[in-house]
């Protein structure tokens, strides 16, 4: 269920069932606004696929719902392959010969940022969805680039906020080796020994990304003997890593605080193996029941068939906060709609969010609580929503973490 | 008194148990044409990689014109003057005859790193001449890669002629070609040599050609000399014809 | 402390054991068969995915778990077999690496169909009935599984050590694989060795993949993680050598187990340091012995270089007039897809500057695009520096390495060449990966865009078709002159070349520097182009994509790699944007590509066109 030919064919019928449902407002010789969107969907596949289910979804309800001032939205769709030279090719395509009105998308950190950067050079708005690199909205961030989800600092803070009540003093820590690992490392040790003088780093491993030489670095941690463990590998180096570590007996008498894995993407897979009482941030999808999100779960069960991933909730709101830009001003001029960004506020699933003016990254937070299995597979209890707003530096770090003044 | 071209002293080389030769001594003068025969396997083109620099030698002297080159790179022998031609024909099979032949002839001139002026304009004429007397003309212009085996001796002999040795190693030179031909060839080498004093070491497998164009001879067996002298006089030393009677080469009436 | 240095050691020969199952197909292969199978990954990958469905299906217990994995390894046996008859049987005399691209577009097929069997989330495999838990050893807890693993290893290789010892099949294996031209002298069906061989191979592929099901999860990214890591041991052990590759095996898992300990970021680079201080110190690997000499002209000897005939200079004119006349009419985007293919133009002339007239393969050469391309991009952030500097630097950087670690490669010969540049660009990504403080990481550069005179998008593309088909003429140019000459000697009979007073080392090292040096021009536009720099750029898929449009257009004609860069440029870029499958289309082209023309797209032009006017030009 992966075809582009596919999304089109749903595109198409959701746009005729938007006109067909408000006739009146929707105006089909009125010239549709068109969003670029660029992404690895090639290289990410189990992120990125719900994603762009979700984004179908909320699109085609916009258009049903008469789509915005009368005009309705499409988007092109574009794979970068995980290339950020390919992303920058396709952006110049999107805007260029196909005259996007806005560009938007991105999973990895390098990709988002040349198109970030891209964006700034040529002046058109970029709304980067995914990617969780710090860079993006701080130290290169531009006037042009606007961020919804959490970032690495942030969700670090989460983290941090639950490390520092526990007893544990010694910590390992244990990141794929890439800027998102080191970032997260980096923000968790500055921010947890800020809060916890006491605390000593004993061990670090950097498995490389996709390669993780599991046995060994579970024991090289070992060996270290933690009280206690910072994860951030995800997806199949988890999976390892966590399968390794259980037969080993690391996880035995050690809390383990770790980033991301309480998404449904990273959970799911693991199983009845899913480690249990971990510190997670994640996204507790079944659990979830604010009339926002039990609409958008059950829109997307109906529309799809199957659960939503986390992945899910980022493409349905980066269309959401798009189309609450755009109802804010009146046609697509980017200055506008840059200044329809800064501080834009509005209402998503995970409760109400604003596009921060001083660095335009969004106050989405994330869910923050622990591991636990139910019926043979791993999902979070004693969790809350940790909003974003509340893990973001004070306003005079941020000024000086962002050099681009606008 | 002037040294010979090439003196060889006492050359030796084993192969992990093979002695491949035992201590080989040999001298050829300025002109001269000296044929080092043997059964297969006996160690002649070892003599020869040991005397260009291709192998080095376990133990004696290789002097050109009593300078030392024993162990000097085969660029560096061919740069004092020795030229070769191979048991297998090694040429450049992307190239046609003529460029072959420039390519050899822009080395001697140190003009090969040459990074503009397109090769197939220089010393087109001297490689022609060349050709011309190897009887290659009507060859030229065609790649070696798609040469007869016969023709693609000559080229050899061409691009080993082309930096006007001291001295010139031929290991079967006629090989693959037909006896009329092969007779001509030799006839050729022999004057090119004695026209212009080139000392040639050559071995070969048919004895019409060594005993028809050797001045001397020189036999091995199993990498020790056991005959050497005058033709007539090696095809009739009895040990000769004994080490070749076990071959079932014909050493021809005697 | 002791006990802990223990179990990291069984950690290692557990990895070491995985490592050496894949390797071991993959050496045997190439041993028979000489060809650089990108596919063994994907093969790989496949065995993972197919023991998870049989595993999954078949009843639980032992009978079901060890049946399901038996049977993934035949099954991707015959997969292999598949792959061989119907593609790879085809272009055995095509000339040499040819194949690689074959088997690439194998790979490209193979990703997208696992996505649409299996589905995009990682599955997760039952572990194995029986070998659940873990020992105590000295007091520390390891998995009976990876005990179990640390006895496969040794006992493929015992088995394998068998078969090619004690039967007649495997003699004829051996001898094959020291000399393939005698096996078909002593009249073995060749055909039939070789499929078997294949077949073989692609067995413990997938019985590899299949057996790290207990262990790992099944995803698509496992196809790329090992194939690399899996050359690097079959090349440090010595091509075709089966003791090689499990001594590197072990080398490899040992140095990792300990290295982390030490240095925990040095995951990245690890193999290939290894790789490369063995390649120096060992040209043909721990126990290889040299190749046998090149196979003379498979398919044929090259042909000549000759003046181009009139009619290839007038499309080559027509092309040029095009290039410069047309664009103005272009829109922006189509400008910047021009820009990017006169860019790979010059990039894949490079390559082809070695990898044919010099016989010299690089699996790195993207190192010297990505140098020239980071010169560029540091002089453009650290000293803010006008472009013009930057693109005058970038290969002038990129030349510089060209000398060093040409130095070093040159010396070497084939596959083993080719391997130790990647070793060498492998090197270099790591350090523009991990150096942040000057590099950025990876989240590269930023910023590098053209100054004010040529950030037009029509002047920019102008600039780089000037300085990028300038530089690839000039190359051009070289290749006819008495260098050209020198290099192509060197290659096409080493003996020769050196009793003819060619230094060999001499001329192929300052080949592969103006090689370097041309990449370095490429490079440095494309940084400009691009407006950043990432360490994708000298990457492996950036060595490899120049492989593939050399490949695609030609070894064996000057304007193979121009064609080849156009079309593959080309094809990805249109497929990308309009298929959804754009990895299935365009595998499914390079295999139709392949098969139809196995002289490359240029090659075939030519060969077109001697059929009807007699030898021509290149
Ligand atoms: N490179 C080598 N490695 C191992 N053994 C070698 C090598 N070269 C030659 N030999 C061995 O040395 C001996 C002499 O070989 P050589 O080629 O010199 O004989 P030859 O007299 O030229 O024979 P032919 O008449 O067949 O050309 C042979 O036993 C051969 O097998
Ligand atoms: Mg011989």
């Amino acid at each position: 269920m992966t075809g582009r030919a596919i999304a089109r064919r749903h595109l198409l019928a959701g746009a005729g069932l938007g006109a067909f449902a408000a006739p009146a407002i929707l105006r089909a010789q009125e010239e549709a606004i068109r969003i670029g969107e660029i992404n690895s969907y090639t290289t990410q596949p189990a992120f990125l696929i719900p994603y762009r289910n979700a984004w179908i979804l909320a699109q085609e309800q916009v258009n049903a719902a008469g789509g915005i001032n009368g005009r309705r939205i499409e988007t092109l769709f574009r794979d970068d392959a995980g290339r950020p030279e390919d992303a920058v090719r396709l952006a110049g395509e999107l805007l260029r010969s196909e005259r996007v009105h806005l560009l938007a998308g991105g999973f990895l950190s390098h990709v988002g940022l040349a198109v970030a950067d891209f964006a700034n050079q040529h002046r058109r708005l970029y709304v980067a969805s995914e990617p969780l690199s710090d860079a993006l909205v701080w130290s290169r961030g531009n006037r042009y680039t606007f961020r919804l989800r959490a970032s690495t600092y942030m969700q670090s803070a989460m983290l941090v906020e639950e490390a520092a009540k526990l007893p544990a003093r010694r910590w390992a820590t244990v990141a794929p080796n890439y800027e998102y690992g080191q970032s997260a490392v980096r923000w968790f040790k500055e921010l947890l020994q800020r809060a916890r003088p006491d605390v000593r780093f004993v061990a670090e491993q950097f498995p490389a990304l996709g390669r993780i030489d599991a046995g060994a670095t579970v024991q090289a941690l070992a060996a270290a003997n933690p009280e206690a463990i910072f994860n951030v590998t995800f997806a199949a180096d988890l999976t390892n890593f966590v399968r390794q570590g259980a037969t080993r007996g690391l996880f035995e008498r050690r809390q383990v605080v770790s980033l991301l894995t309480g998404e449904p993407e990273y959970l799911e897979p693991l199983g009845d193996e899913a480690p249990e009482n971990w510190i997670v941030t994640g996204y507790p999808w079944e659990q979830i029941d604010t009339p926002e999100h039990s609409a958008f779960r059950e829109a997307y069960q109906r529309r799809w068939n199957t659960n939503p991933y986390l992945g899910s909730v980022v493409g349905y709101e980066t269309v959401n906060a798009i189309a609450t830009m755009l109802r804010r001003v009146n046609g697509t001029e980017t200055e506008a709609m840059v200044e329809a960004m800064r501080g834009l506020r509005f209402q998503s699933v995970f409760g109400p969010v604003e596009f921060r003016a001083i660095d335009h990254q969004s106050t989405m937070g994330a869910y923050v609580g622990r591991t636990v299995l139910r019926d043979g597979r791993g999902t979070m209890a004693d969790w809350r929503y940790a909003d974003g707003a509340n893990y973001l530096p004070p306003d005079e770090v941020v000024r000086q973490l962002r050099p681009a003044a606008t | 008194m002037v040294p010979p071209v090439l003196e060889v002293e006492g050359l030796a080389k084993a192969f992990g148990g093979v002695q491949a030769l035992a201590g080989v001594s040999l001298r050829v003068a300025a002109g001269e044409m000296l044929a080092l025969i043997g059964p297969n396997g006996s160690g002649k083109s070892t003599c020869f990689n040991l005397i260009n620099g291709q192998l080095r030698p376990d133990a004696g002297r290789v002097r050109l014109a009593g300078r030392d080159i024993t162990g000097l790179p085969p660029r560096r022998a061919w740069r004092l003057g020795v030229g070769r031609t191979f048991q297998l024909t090694a040429t450049f099979g992307s190239m046609t005859v003529r460029e072959n032949v420039q390519v050899a002839l822009l080395s001697h001139r140190r003009r090969l790193h040459g990074l503009w002026r397109p090769l197939p304009g220089q010393a087109r004429d001297a490689a022609m001449a060349l050709l011309a007397r190897l009887g290659l003309e009507e060859q030229a212009e065609r790649p070696c890669g798609i040469l007869a085996y016969g023709d693609l001796k000559r080229v050899e002999l061409a691009m080993a002629l082309a930096h006007e040795p001291r001295l010139l190693l031929m290991d079967e030179p006629t090989a693959g070609m037909a006896p009329p031909e092969r007779a001509a060839l030799m006839a050729l080498a022999a004057a090119i040599a004695r026209e212009r004093g080139i000392a040639v070491l050559f071995t070969e497998h048919d004895m019409d050609v060594v005993f028809g164009h050797a001045d001397r001879v020189l036999v091995l067996e199993r990498g020790r000399v056991i005959a050497e002298g005058a033709p007539a006089a090696v095809r009739a030393d009895p040990r000769v014809r004994e080490v070749y009677l076990g071959t079932g080469a014909v050493l021809g009436a005697g | 402390m002791a006990e802990n240095l223990l179990l990291q050691a069984l950690s290692g020969l557990a990895s070491a054991s995985s490592l050496f199952l894949v390797a071991a197909g993959l050496t045997v292969i190439f041993g028979v068969t000489r060809i650089v199978n990108f596919a063994h990954g994907s093969l790989y990958m496949l065995g993972a995915y197919l023991a998870w469905t049989l595993v999954t299906a078949l009843p639980r217990g032992p009978l079901g778990f060890w049946g399901g994995v038996l049977g993934a390894a035949l099954l991707v046996g015959l997969i292999g077999v598949l792959v061989e008859v119907l593609l790879l049987r085809r272009i055995y005399r095509a000339p040499e690496l040819f194949q690689l691209l074959a088997t690439f577009g194998v790979v490209l097929i193979v990703q997208d169909l696992a996505l649409l069997v299996w589905g995009p989330q990682d599955l997760l495999g039952p572990r194995a009935p029986g070998l659940r838990g873990s020992v105590e050893i000295l007091g520390l807890r390891f998995p009976l599984y990876d005990l179990f693993l640390i006895a496969v290893g040794p006992a493929v290789l015992g088995l394998l050590l068998l078969l090619f010892h004690r039967t007649r099949w495997g003699t004829l294996v051996r001898a094959a694989t020291q000399d393939r031209e005698m096996v078909g002298a002593l009249g073995v069906n060749q055909r039939l060795l070789f499929t078997s061989v294949f077949f073989l191979g692609a067995c413990l592929a997938g019985l590899g993949g299949a057996l790290q099901l207990p262990r790992e999860s099944v995803n698509l990214h496992m196809d790329l993680a090992i194939i690399v890591e899996a050359f690097v041991v079959v090349v440090v052990g010595g091509l075709g050598s089966l003791v090689g590759a499990f001594l590197a095996a072990l080398l490899i898992g040992e140095l990792h187990a300990f290295g982390i300990l030490v240095f925990p970021r040095i995951t990245l680079v690890l193999v290939f340091l290894v790789m490369a201080v063995v390649l120096v110190l060992r040209p043909h690997g721990l126990l290889g012995r040299p190749p046998e000499a090149p196979p003379a002209g498979a398919g044929g000897a090259e042909p000549p270089l000759r003046p181009a005939p009139p009619a290839l200079r007038r499309l080559g004119a027509a092309a040029l007039a095009a290039a410069v006349l047309l664009p103005p009419f272009a829109d922006a985007y189509a400008l910047s897809v021009l820009t990017e293919m006169a860019i790979f133009v010059l990039f894949a002339a490079s390559l082809h500057f070695i990898m044919g007239p010099g016989g010299m393969a690089s699996f790195g050469h993207a190192a010297y695009f990505g140098l020239g391309a980071y010169a560029a991009a540091l002089l453009a952030k650290w000293a803010a520096a006008p472009m013009a500097a930057g693109l005058l630097l970038a290969p002038f950087a990129a030349g510089l390495f060209g000398l060093l670690f040409g130095w070093f490669c040159v010396r070497l010969s084939g596959v083993y060449a080719a391997m130790l540049t990647l070793a060498f660009a492998q090197i270099a990504w790591s350090v523009a990966f991990q150096w942040v403080e000057v590099t950025g990481g990876d989240n590269g550069i930023l910023g590098v865009w053209p100054d004010a005179w040529a950030a037009d998008p029509l002047a920019y593309y102008y600039l780089t078709l000037a300085f990028c088909l300038g530089a690839t003429l000039l190359l051009r140019r070289v290749l006819h002159a008495p260098f050209g000459y020198a290099l192509r000697a060197q290659r096409d009979s080493p003996l020769r070349a050196e009793a003819l007073g060619v230094d060999a080392f001499q001329v192929r090292w300052l080949a592969f520097s103006l090689a370097a040096l041309a990449a370095g021009i490429a490079g440095g536009f494309f940084a400009y182009a691009k407006g950043s720099v990432f360490p994708t750029a000298l990457s492996i898929p950036r060595s490899v994509d120049a492989l593939l449009m050399v490949l695609l257009g030609g070894v064996r004609t000057l304007s193979g790699p121009i064609v080849g860069a156009i079309a593959f440029t080309g094809l990805q870029e249109q497929l990308m944007r309009l298929v959804e499958l754009w990895r299935l289309a365009l595998g499914a082209v390079i295999v139709a590509l392949v098969l139809f023309f196995p002289q490359g797209l240029a090659g075939a032009a030519r060969a077109a066109y001697e059929r009807r006017h007699g030898p021509a030009g290149a």
